[in-house]
Order: C-alpha cells, then structure tokens, then sequence
C-alpha cells in the first residue's frame, strides 16, 4: 500500500500567500493549471451557447450582436487564455525542471512575473466583456475592427500583455534547457517533451513580439486615427493580414508541438517501448518551428494576395506537412512489438493519433490552391482546426494532466470514471465537429448566425454533439477533484516510466529531488529495463 | 436546393466546378487511404500486442530505426502532396485567368448586400443574373468593410476590398438559382447578406435586360414597391411581420411618431421614408445602429415613390 510522502512542494508552506509569492515552479504551474481551467470553462460555456443557438436557422436564444460576440470571445478566450499557455505554462513549467534533474527553471522571478502578467493580460481581455463585447472574431480583421462601436482596444491590449507572459515562459525555457541540465544529460538524452518545448519556446520568443507590434497599431488606429490598416484613413487592410498570420500561424505551432512533445511521452511508456526514431521526432519540432515562419499566406489564398505569392505559400505549406506525417508514423512504429496498456492517458494518446491525423489530412485540402478556394472561411475550415486544436493539443493535454495528475498531487483518478469521460468526449467530439466538414465542403459559411434551411440537420446533430462533449467534460471533473480529496496515492511512478521525475516522490519535495537523480539510463530505455509500476 | 450530388459537394454548376471536384475527390480518397493506414495500425498493434496478465514484465525489442521504412514513409507523402499542389495549382491558375470574351458586371459589396452593375446600364441588388454558357467577369469592390463573394455551387470565392478592385470569374454550365454568400464577417447582417445567382437562357437574359432597364411599367406602385423591397435588400434588415431586425420593422410605421436616437421626434411620414432612403443617418431611431447605406444612385425618384406607397400599405 502506497503512501503520500511526509513532506512535499504542496505541504511545504500553506496560506494564500505562500502560492501568491511562490517561486517554486511546480506551485507556479499549478497557478497557471488554474487560470487555464477557468479559461477553458468560459470559453466551454461560450462554445455551448453559440452551439445551441446554431440549432435551428434563426434566433434561438440570442439575436445577432450577442452571438457575434460570444463566437468571437470563444475564440479568443480558448487561444490566447487556454491554448496557447495551456501545455507549456502550465504542464511545462511543472515538469521541466524535474525532468533535467534541476531544482527549478532558470529564473524562478521572471516566472511568476509572468502569471502575473497572464493574470493582468486575462483580466483586461475578460473588462472587454463587461465594456460592451468584441464582435470582430478572433482575427480582428481591419477595416472592421476599427469601425465596429465594440470594445476591442480592451481585448487587444488584453491579448498584448499575454503576449509577454509567453514571450517571459519562452525565453525562460531556452535558457534552462540549455544551462540547468543534469550532468551527463546531453542533449539526445532529454525526454522529447522537453524538445517540443525547446522547439515552442523559440517560437514564442521570435513571433510573439510581431502580434504584439500588429496589435498595437490596430489599437493606434482605432484611439487616435491614424491611418494604417484603414483604407478610410489611406492604410492597407491586407497588410493586416500578412501581419496577422505572420504570428498566428507560428501560434498554430506554438500549440500543437507542445502536444506532440506529451504524445511522444506517453506512446512510449504505455507500450513500454523504446520511441522509434528519437531524432527524427525532435527534429521535425525544430523543422517545423523554422517552416511555420515561412507559411502563413495560406490564410490568405483568396484575399486577393498576388498568384505568385499564393503559389509558393501553397508549396511551403505542404512541406511543413510532411514532418507531422513522419511523427504520425514515429509514434505508431513505436507501439509495434511493444506491451502496449489502456490506461486512461494512453486512451487520450490514442486519441491524438485518430484525430490529430484527420486534422492532418485536411489541412492538404485547405493547402491544396483551387480546392482552399472553395473551402476558405467554411465550417471545413472550423472543422479542420478544432480537429487540430482540440483533437491534437487538447487530447494531448487531457493526456498529459492524466498522466502527470498523481505526480502533482500523489494521489490516483478513478480508472473506470475516467474511461467512461474519455469514451463520451471521444464520441460527442467527433459528432460535432465531423459534421463540420461535411457543413464546410457543402458551402456553409463559417462565423454565420443565421443560415439557409438545407444546412440545418447537420447543424442541430453538431449541436447534439456538443452537449454531449460538455457531459464527458462534466465527468472528468467531478472524478478529478475527488481523487484530489479520495484518490488512493499512487507511489512514485504509477506507470513505471523511465524520465526523472519519476524517480522522486509523488508529489515532489519543492526541490524536487532529495538527493540529485543520477542519470543511467535514457528516458526511452524500455530495451534495458522495465520499472516497475507502483500502482496497479 | 438540389439534393443530388454527394454527401461532401452539391452538384457543381460552372465550368471550374468539375476540375475542383476532381481534386477534391482525390484528396477525399488518399486521405482515406493514409488514415486506413494509420487506423488499421492503432487496432492491429493495439490488439497484437497489448498487455497480458500473463506477460512477463521484461524489456521490449530495442529497435528504433530502420531506414527503409522511413524513408518509405518520408518519400511517399512528399511525392503525394506535390502531386496535390501542382494539381491545386493549375487549377488555381485557370481560376485566375478571365478569358477574353468574358461579359463584365461590377459587383459591390456593403453592409449586408450585393449589388450589380452591368455594362448595358441595368443594376440589380442581391441577384444577379447571368446568361448560361457565357463566361462572367466579376470586378469587384467594397464600400466599406471586407466582404467575401463565395457561391458554393461554382466553387469560386473572392474577397471584396474597400481599397481595390478584385476580380474572378466563372461560366455557369446550367440554368437555375444558386445561392451567393458573404464568406468574409462584416457585422451584424453578416448571415443575411445572401444573394442570389440566376442562370438563364440567352433570350430570357436578353429579355430580362430589356425589362430591367425599364422596371415596374404595367405594374401598381404598391407591386412593384413590394418587388423592390424584396429585390434592392430592404428585407435584409427590415420586416413587414413585426419583427425588429438590424433595423426598426416596416409594419404599421406609417404615420407614427418615433423617438430618435438623439432624443427628438419624428412623423413617419412620405418625406420620413424618402429622406431615410437617401440619407439613412440623418435621423436615426432609438435603439437602432446608425449602419444603414445611402440608397442614392440605387433607386430612382419612381422607385422611391413606389416603396412609399408600399410602406404605406403595411398596416
């Protein structure tokens, strides 16, 4: 029978202020754990209204202003408060460290300045819901958005502050990867979780600064006239756009690599098997964070951008396919002779697999010239990138916090309950959004409050969908915060997985390691050993 | 709506529509393919091998590498999707390229219609009509924010930018009614700004040319008043039922007072409707956006007549 150690990061110091003031990275985490949880709640509760207002053609619940606006905070709420620090602020700022054997990131202050800094950037981008709502989406396409009467400079400026709460992760990241490793951990002998956020980090540090420059003169613009996206005032809405895409696009990235970085994890260790092509994966991360710079006039094929331009932006999109592809068939080599176990995290791993490779597939249609022509600003477009987002990073993430929940808290999940959570997000997932491409290829306009009747069976089944998502959410909450109080402890390393912070207690000690793990083996080393699991 | 075609495409109905369909479906039946691959491992590896009560806990095979397979598995999609992107490309091309002969009309775009000018001096609003068989040149502007010119069935779609022109166009390959939406959000009225392509035989569009640069002869004020509400827009934003849309409804108006946005009053009257029309800012009801576009140059003085009357008509 296991128990939880005597004195852990959790026990070590108690009161409000000891996490307010906190510079242990794994209570930094934990912060971030919750904010992203609140983020991810709003915009769930957005995602649900404007899923139901879809339900029949014409007003159901809500008339036009409104659903513009929620449709427009549901998608800025989920990238810029929930997905973007979603696996690195949170899961990474955890793990890191512990996972190199340090006892904290490089600049412990600079880390939880920027909790702060998210904290500040969410409250000024949730006053904008309160100050009269965003209704622009969340591209905050020009001339629009600086005509429109709603409050966008408070969103904008929002979203500018949470840029430098990625930009201080980001850089803090580089840094420790670089200089805090253990002795002897080279770096082919880093988990590829840490190489994903190698790889996001660069990102983070080169493309956030351009958002926040594009933003800023949105929001100079709008406050004192002067003209720069404006026709109206002689500037150029398309320049908007190049700047726009030319972070958001590497935003895509910033996303999703991070997730591939928990997949490589947990493919390897619930089939206890050694990960094929350990370089290949950590490369095609940094061959994808280089390409994504080069590839955002995508979004762009029908915005009347030159044909020369299109044509290579079309090419160089189909060349930052393939190393996804290439990971796809990393992972899956990966399970082959292996001793491969259900549990609940390699449910959400498998998961990503399935769904990511659909999201996959479908972004070639949208690269594909003639065939995006068709496509752009559909509900295919809606479907390939919840596909992406959410079939890739969130299963990734929901992975990840299943499979690291009893290290942060040292106690167990309910196996049963949350395979039954998986099973109804899996199924009410693919109803909503599966649909969606059928919607999209059919000519359903996308960001639509109202639609002709020939759509609305599908409509009214993707809203189904949805409510059935929200009820697998439900569960896994319910079952997560009664493990916190009931879970049985799980011991050390419940899955018996090779990277370091599994060699210390669950939970850690703040300084995560009570004597310096010594490194003997590599973090995929399932050829040599076979530790055991300390939960059944 | 026709319900033919497949469940992924309605049947195309312009000459390009075939070419991007083909595309479409290969891309339908590779990705098929590639995910049967990837799914069909997931269930074999994961039935194959998973864990046994039985299993001995001992270290598993070590091999991580083996070059042909990955070359195999780098160079097989890398040679599907160029493929994919010089297909996608000629396509893209032909698209961009109007033939000669092409007939052009100029589309406008604002907020929440389309409206059509057509080289003989016709214009219409949120339908546009064209010969079948003929190719149509669209240059396209906007009047105020971006809108986007998408009609599914043609598989063509443009944006429409205040600050220059853009062009597509297409060859409508049958006659019929095919649906035109703003693809590119503009507000509020953005899902309603749904217009109409109709594709008709060379001497009914001649015919409809004719009739159109007439307009309303041998029709009561009040009809023809109701034709031009349908046919310039106004039921984009203003209904007849009660209902109050973008803006304030129609029915009963007449003869009322309204309280405005700036706190005065108005009687809805003849010179109310008219001056609303053409200066649709200069008295704004309570409650209500100032986002209504100028109609002048639209209608012409007998057009305004008769949607006074008509206006007047909806008690």
């Amino acid at each position: 029978m296991n128990t939880l150690p005597e004195n852990h990061y959790l026990n070590a110091r108690r009161g409000l202020k000891s996490w307010l003031f906190t510079l242990d990275h794994k209570r930094i985490g934990i912060l971030y754990l919750y904010g992203i949880i609140g983020a991810f709640f709003i915009g769930g509760v957005l995602a649900l209204l404007v899923r139901l207002e879809l339900f029949g053609p014409g007003r159901d619940i809500m008339d036009a202003k409104t659903y513009n606006q929620f449709f427009t905070l549901h998608g800025a709420v989920m990238i810029f408060l929930f997905i973007i620090p979603s696996i690195p602020a949170a899961l990474g700022n955890f793990l890191l460290p512990q996972m190199i054997g340090a006892k904290d990131v490089a600049f412990p202050r600079l880390n939880l300045a920027s909790w702060y800094i998210y904290i500040t950037g969410a409250v000024f981008a949730l006053y904008s819901i309160h100050s009269g709502g965003v209704d622009t989406g969340w591209t905050f396409y020009t001339p629009y958005s600086t005509e429109t009467t709603t409050s966008v400079i408070s969103m904008t400026l929002g979203i500018f502050i949470l840029g430098f709460s990625s930009i201080f992760t980001g850089l803090n990241f580089i840094v420790t990867i670089h200089k805090m490793r253990s002795p002897g951990q080279t770096w082919y002998k880093l988990p590829l979780f840490v190489w994903a956020l190698y790889a996001t980090a660069i990102i983070q540090v080169l493309a956030t600064p351009v958002l926040g420059i594009t933003l800023l003169l949105l929001i100079l613009e709008r406050a004192f006239g002067i003209g720069i996206f404006d026709p109206a005032m002689g500037g150029d809405p398309v320049l908007y756009q190049h700047f726009f895409w030319f972070y958001s696009h590497p935003a895509v990235y910033i996303m999703i690599l991070p997730g591939m970085g928990i997949i490589s994890e947990l493919i390897s260790v619930f089939s206890r098997k050694k990960i094929f092509g350990y370089k290949a994966i950590a490369f095609s991360s940094l061959a994808i964070a280089f390409v994504s710079f080069l590839v955002w006039g995508h979004h762009m094929f029908t915005s009347g951008q030159s044909e020369i331009a299109a044509t290579i932006f079309s090419f160089l999109t189909f060349l930052v396919g393939i190393p996804s592809g290439i990971k796809v068939f990393n992972w899956l080599a990966t399970m082959y002779k292996g001793r491969i176990s259900f549990d609940t995290p390699m449910l959400y791993g498998l998961s990503f697999l399935f769904l990511f490779t659909i999201g996959g597939l479908t972004g070639i249609f949208l690269g594909a010239l003639a065939v995006d022509v068709h496509l752009h600003d559909t509900y295919f477009v809606v479907a390939h990138f919840h596909y992406v987002m959410m079939g890739g990073t969130v299963m990734a993430f929901l992975g990840g916090i299943h499979f690291w929940w009893p290290k942060m808290w040292g106690r167990m999940f309910s196996s049963f309950w949350s395979t039954v959570a998986w099973a109804i997000v899996f199924v009410g997932f693919n109803m909503t959004f599966f649909t969606q491409f059928i919607l999209g290829s059919r000519g359903m306009p996308r960001r639509y409050y109202n639609y002709l009747d020939q759509y609305q069976p599908l409509h009214a089944f993707s809203s189904v969908g949805s409510l059935v998502l929200a009820v697998g959410f439900i569960i896994m909450g319910i079952y997560l915060v009664h493990s916190l109080f009931r879970g049985k402890p799980a011991g050390n390393n419940p899955w018996g997985a090779l990277t370091f912070e599994w060699q210390s207690t669950s939970p850690p000690p703040t300084e995560n390691f009570v004597k310096p793990p010594k490194l003997t083996h590599g973090p995929y080393d399932f050829d040599k050993i076979s530790p055991e699991r300390t939960f059944p | 709506m026709d319900t033919t075609g497949t469940i992924f495409l309605t049947p195309g109905g312009s000459t390009i529509a075939g070419e991007v369909d083909s595309l479409f479906y290969f891309l339908v039946y590779a990705s098929i393919a590639m995910f049967g691959i990837v799914l069909a491992g997931l269930v074999y590896f994961g039935l194959r091998y998973r864990r046994r009560q039985t299993d001995a806990d001992t270290p598993t095979s070590g091999r991580a590498h083996n070059l042909k397979l990955e070359l195999l598995w780098s160079i097989i999609p890398t040679i599907l999707v160029v493929i994919v992107f010089i297909w996608g490309f000629r396509i893209y091309i032909k698209m961009h390229v109007v033939p000669h002969e092409a007939m052009e009309v100029k589309v406008t775009g604002q907020k929440w219609f389309w409206s059509f000018d057509y080289p003989q001096g016709a214009s219409t609003v949120n339908e546009l009509v064209v010969p079948v068989s003929k190719p149509i040149k669209l240059l396209m502007s906007s009047k105020d924010v971006i809108h986007s010119f998408f009609v599914p069935d043609f598989r063509i779609k443009m944006d429409v930018l205040p600050n220059r022109y853009t062009i597509t166009w297409f060859e409508a390959t049958r006659t019929g009614n095919f649906d035109l939406f703003c693809a590119e959000f503009c507000g509020d009225g953005h899902s309603d700004m749904i217009g109409k392509v109709r594709v008709v035989g060379e001497r009914e569009f001649s015919e409809w040319l004719e009739a159109g640069l007439s307009g309303g002869e041998g029709m009561t004020p009040e009809d023809f008043g109701a034709r031009l509400y349908v046919s310039k827009a106004c039921n984009t934003c203003h209904s007849i039922d009660g209902r109050s849309l973008v803006g304030p409804t129609f029915k009963g108006a007449f003869g009322t007072r309204r309280v405005l946005e700036d706190g005065g009053e108005v009687t809805i009257d003849e010179n109310y409707i008219r001056e609303s029309i053409l200066e649709p800012q200069a008295k704004v009801s309570a409650g209500f956006q100032p986002v209504m576009p100028t109609y002048q140059g639209l209608l012409n003085s007998r057009e305004i007549d008769a949607l006074v009357v008509y206006i007047k008509s909806l008690k």
